[in-house]
């Protein structure tokens, strides 16, 4: 059978248990996909040989009935996450050659569900990027050109190696982080969906931190169904991180109904920013019409303090990256540098860090010490800490005024060629988290569908932002609004 | 319950070349949580086992761990509290301190700076009968211990033993309430004691398990009073922190030498600046660690990975049902109860141990006051005499009650029952029986007496003589008899017959 690894979860999981596929002609097909892909750069360690292993154990089980529906799926893991005995290396020089002795608890729950790993996927180095470009195995590429035009253009990030794979059919889907965007916003530049669940809704045990507070996992996958399918299987409570919620998890899936008569979309007018380009405003406003047609009530919302977000962010999120980055100091796992003579523990920390770190992930530690230290300490990072309690209470606030969900535009522009924003101030590069890092910062579930494509042929993509622990809702509204786009356009194979 | 009362002590002064000052001293005491296994991970706390042997991944940091509170040492750290009499916060927070160093694998120690789980208390610290400080307890909170590194086992390379990195320590910070180098040790052993009471610390200052931040400034006769009204620092000099001392002795010392330190620079007309110093007991000298301008930023934040620590007021009445009776309510007790002095309840109460021992014996002699005679100068002497520890007491509560009951029946001397412990002490035994058998019992039959004291009488007519014109002689013949009776005849007996006799 030709291109299994066309195939969604959905219908892999059907045809599975029908006995029309099994999981090791699914794996094989995505092995060879991979291999034909090195162009991309998508998958940065593969792992042929567990995933054969993975896929016939699947198919004992699937044989034996009553497997869970991600048995025998193979899924690509961002570096980000743990994995056992497999090189775990966050996309960074300084945790070269380091495989965890654990398994990170989301992997775990994937693997017992009998899902199977293909191999470890690209992204910016900690998760700090919007285009891959940041990566110690360089960057990612996206499977979609602007038409007949060959630059190659960035993935987005960080989790731009998983929406890559995804999008490129490497794998059925992916999975993801995302601590200001980096699940949404790669998924919008590749045309798949991404969902960022509610903070707290999947373990952050065996995830390499990043800013604990906003990190959260998600799935990266090729339509809205197979998101509810995977999502359900990453999320649980986990004793063994405390900010996990202690909540029962429903059937995502069962919750695809489609009908969203009477919901209540609310449109964010601090959202209309200035440059957006006017493609992401009709498609914005198409997305409205869309969501109205199929029976919900639009309103116009206030977030006021939107403008806020991005700066706050862009504190938080150093602020608690230079302390989870401490431990990276060559003493105990991953890259020493070579001392000199004479060189005392000083000198073994500052070579270590400045060869082990590129300069995006060093940038950031430097804010987030300086955020940090004393005199500062009040003027930014506890004045964000203000900040994002006024952001958090603005959806609050909407909430409590019936709104169920909020659609906004899920990137300002769609994908930029690589080295474009080479020697753009940082700040231009942040600006790609504009519409998503409200929703971190809130803690909020957050989806990104794609939903037309722009001029150049690319893909772009919608945001819907819901109640903290109703991914369910949001998805069944992702899921009417994805309906109505009708995204079906795949990238030209030209790898 | 009676409240012993109590006097305030002088405080120390020492004499410059021009004035006389007076010292001001606040501690900050690490003690470890008595608890098997680490305040966030599982790895156990076992003292003295192979280097690293004891980390779990979240001990050693690695990529992605994460901490999860052991309920047990916040639990031991309200019982803590409640101990001192300190408030306890029903909600409380984590914060990370960051600083590099190799013993401090995740970069950041987890602590609690903004919201401690205990407020404000205050410990009665003892210096002799009646006479004692009342020092307030500003806060205590929970933080991880660092591990060790070791500098001195290669000339080239340093290593790192994780084994006590992540292990809970209480920090308990006072007021700057004590005023001289006796009364802080006299602090530290107070705090040891209840501490060993609750069965939150073992105190084993030897193992690091409680060690002391100390500091201390220097101020003129006046100006601490002045302090104590407003709370006002202004009125106080510099502080210096004398860092990490875990010996009595030295803590001692080392505030003596850091006082004159400070007296002899604000005399010359310098000022003192505020720094961490160590002391150096072979030199008798503090040294600079790190100045103010040096000192770490050690960029505090509240710890992302924790949400904060709930408990109920509840769960707190629970524990308080729970704790024991306390070292100053139990001195209060013997006192009351058994009419002891201040300093044998002082004694006797020094461990829970004792105290126990001491309460078994007396109730089973019916006899407090003779029971804390034995114990504390029978038995614990003889028990230091060989190094013992009253744990490892080869004589039992019952067997000393026992003496004490046969002595109290006039049924052996004082002096022999002397020899009866030397007999249980060694040879073990029950004092019954042991009299019985060795014939040690007292002879109270006052003719047997008399035959004794004629026949001494017949046999020295000088000395009869003697006696009778001076009457402080008879010492003699009452001695010559308990030497005829072999100890055994009951002095206060022969003491009478003898007078009588001489008389006649």
């Amino acid at each position: 059978m030709a291109d299994l690894n066309n195939m969604k979860i959905a219908e892999a999981r059907d045809a599975l248990r029908k006995g029309d596929v099994t999981s090791l002609e699914l794996t094989e097909s995505c092995l060879s996909a991979i291999e034909g892909a090195g162009a991309l750069n998508a998958f940065v360690h593969n792992t042929p040989d567990l995933a054969r292993e993975q896929a016939k154990a699947a198919d004992t089980r699937i044989k034996a009935g009553d497997a869970p529906d991600m048995c025998g799926i193979p899924l690509g893991i961002k570096d980000l996450f743990c994995t056992k005995g497999v090189p775990s290396q966050a996309a960074s020089n300084i945790l070269k050659g380091f495989k965890p002795e654990y398994e990170s608890k989301i992997t775990s729950q994937l693997f017992d569900a009998g899902s199977v790993m293909l191999g470890k996927l690209n992204m910016d180095e900690f998760a700090m990027g919007s285009s891959n470009e940041t990566s110690a195995y360089g960057n990612a590429v996206n499977p979609w050109r602007r038409g007949n035009d060959e630059t190659a253009l960035t993935p987005g990030g960080s989790s731009g190696g998983s929406a890559s794979a995804v999008a490129a059919d490497l794998c059925l889907a992916a999975t993801g982080t995302d601590t200001g965007g980096s699940i949404r916003q790669p998924a919008a530049f590749t045309g798949i969906t991404g969902i960022k669940p509610t903070y707290g809704r999947c373990s952050r045990w065996g995830v390499v931190a990043f800013a604990s507070s906003l990190d959260q996992a998600g799935p990266m996958t090729k339509d809205v169904r197979d998101a509810a399918i995977m999502l359900e299987a990453m999320c649980g409570h986990d004793p063994m991180d405390s900010t996990s919620a202690d909540l029962a998890v429903p059937n995502f899936e069962a919750m695809l109904t489609g009908d969203i008569k009477g919901k209540t979309i609310g449109i964010p007018r601090e959202y209309h920013m200035d440059g957006i380009p006017e493609e992401i405003e009709s498609l914005w406003a198409e997305g409205r019409k869309m969501l109205q047609d199929a029976g919900a009530k639009i309103v116009d919302i206030s977030l006021p303090h939107t403008k806020y977000a991005l700066p706050a962010y862009y504190v938080i999120a150093p602020a608690e990256a230079s302390s989870n980055l401490a431990r990276y100091d060559g003493v105990r796992y991953g890259h020493r540098a070579t001392l000199d003579a004479g060189d005392g523990i000083t000198e073994m920390y500052e070579k270590t860090r400045a060869e082990g770190f590129g300069h995006e992930v060093q940038r950031r530690v430097m804010i987030g010490t300086y955020v940090l230290s004393a005199g500062f300490y009040d003027a930014y990072y506890n004045r964000a800490r203000k900040v994002r309690t006024l952001i958090k209470k603005d959806f609050e606030d909407v909430f409590a005024q019936g709104v169920d969900a909020i659609l906004t535009p899920a990137t300002p522009t769609s994908a930029f060629g690589l080295g474009e924003m080479k020697d753009a101030d940082p700040v231009q590069m942040y600006l790609n988290d504009v519409f998503t890092v409200t929703v971190n910062l809130a803690g909020l579930p957050g989806i990104a569908i794609p939903a037309g494509l722009d001029k150049k042929g690319l893909p772009l993509g919608l945001q819907l932002i819901g109640r903290p622990w109703e991914e369910g809702d949001l998805l069944n509204t992702a899921y009417a609004l994805e309906q109505a786009a009708g995204f079906v356009a795949k990238p030209a194979k030209w790898w | 319950m009676l409240d012993l009362t109590f006097d305030t002590p002088t405080p120390k002064t020492i004499a410059g070349a021009k004035y006389d000052w007076e010292l001001v001293i606040g501690m900050e005491v690490h003690a470890q949580v008595a608890s098997k296994a680490k305040l966030f991970s599982g790895a156990s706390t076992k003292f003295g086992a192979e280097p690293n042997s004891n980390v779990a991944f979240v001990d050693a940091a690695m990529p992605g761990m994460l901490p999860v509170i052991n309920e047990f040492c916040v639990e031991q750290a309200v019982r803590t509290g409640l101990g001192l009499k300190a408030e306890i916060h029903l909600k409380s927070a984590f914060d990370r301190k960051n600083y590099f160093y190799p013993d401090l694998p995740q970069g950041y120690q987890i602590s609690q700076l903004y919201h401690p789980i205990v407020g404000e208390g205050e410990v009665i610290v003892d210096m002799e009968p009646g006479i004692a400080r009342r020092v307030r307890i500003e806060r205590i909170h929970i933080e991880q211990d660092a591990g060790k590194s070791i500098h001195d086992m290669d000339p080239n390379m340093s290593f790192v033993d994780l084994n006590r990195t992540g292990v809970a320590l209480m920090e308990i910070v006072s007021c700057p309430d004590i005023r001289g180098p006796e009364e802080a040790a006299a602090y530290i052993a107070k705090i040891r004691q209840i501490l060993r009471y609750l069965g939150t610390c073992d105190g084993n200052m030897q193992n690091g398990n409680l060690r002391a931040d100390v500091n201390v400034s220097i101020c003129r006769a006046g100006q601490y009073e002045k302090y104590m009204e407003t709370q006002d620092f202004s009125h106080l000099g510099t502080r210096c922190e004398i860092k990490n001392m875990n010996s009595m002795r030295f803590i001692q010392q080392a505030i003596d030498v850091e006082a004159r330190r400070q007296i002899a620079i604000v005399e010359a007309g310098g000022e003192v600046h505020q720094e961490t110093r160590l002391y150096d007991p072979d030199k008798g000298e503090t040294r600079s660690m790190r100045s103010k301008e040096e000192a770490h930023d050690y960029r505090y934040f509240p710890c992302p990975d924790l949400l904060p620590l709930e408990i109920e007021q509840e769960w707190v009445d629970d524990i308080a049902k729970t704790l024991p009776e306390l070292p100053d309510e139990k001195k209060a007790r013997f006192v009351g109860d058994y009419g002891l002095s201040e300093y044998d309840a002082s004694v006797l109460t020094a461990e829970v141990i004792s105290a126990d021992f001491f309460e078994k014996v007396a109730s089973t002699a019916g006899d407090g006051k003779l029971a804390a005679n034995w114990v504390i100068n029978e038995l614990f002497g003889r028990l230091k005499k060989e190094d013992h520890s009253i744990e490892d007491s080869p004589v039992s509560p019952a067997q000393l009650a026992g003496i004490i009951k046969l002595i109290k029946s006039d049924t052996i001397s004082g002096k022999i029952a002397k020899d009866l412990f030397e007999i249980v002490y060694t040879e073990g035994g029950d004092p019954d029986a042991i009299v019985e058998a060795r014939g040690m019992k007292q002879v109270t039959d006052t003719g047997a007496i008399e035959a004794a004291v004629d026949e001494i009488i017949a046999a020295n007519p000088a000395q009869v003589e003697k006696a009778k014109a001076n009457p402080k002689l008879a010492g003699w013949f009452v001695g010559q008899v308990m030497k005829a009776t072999g100890g055994k005849a009951n002095p206060k007996a022969v003491n009478q017959i003898v007078a009588q006799k001489l008389k006649d």
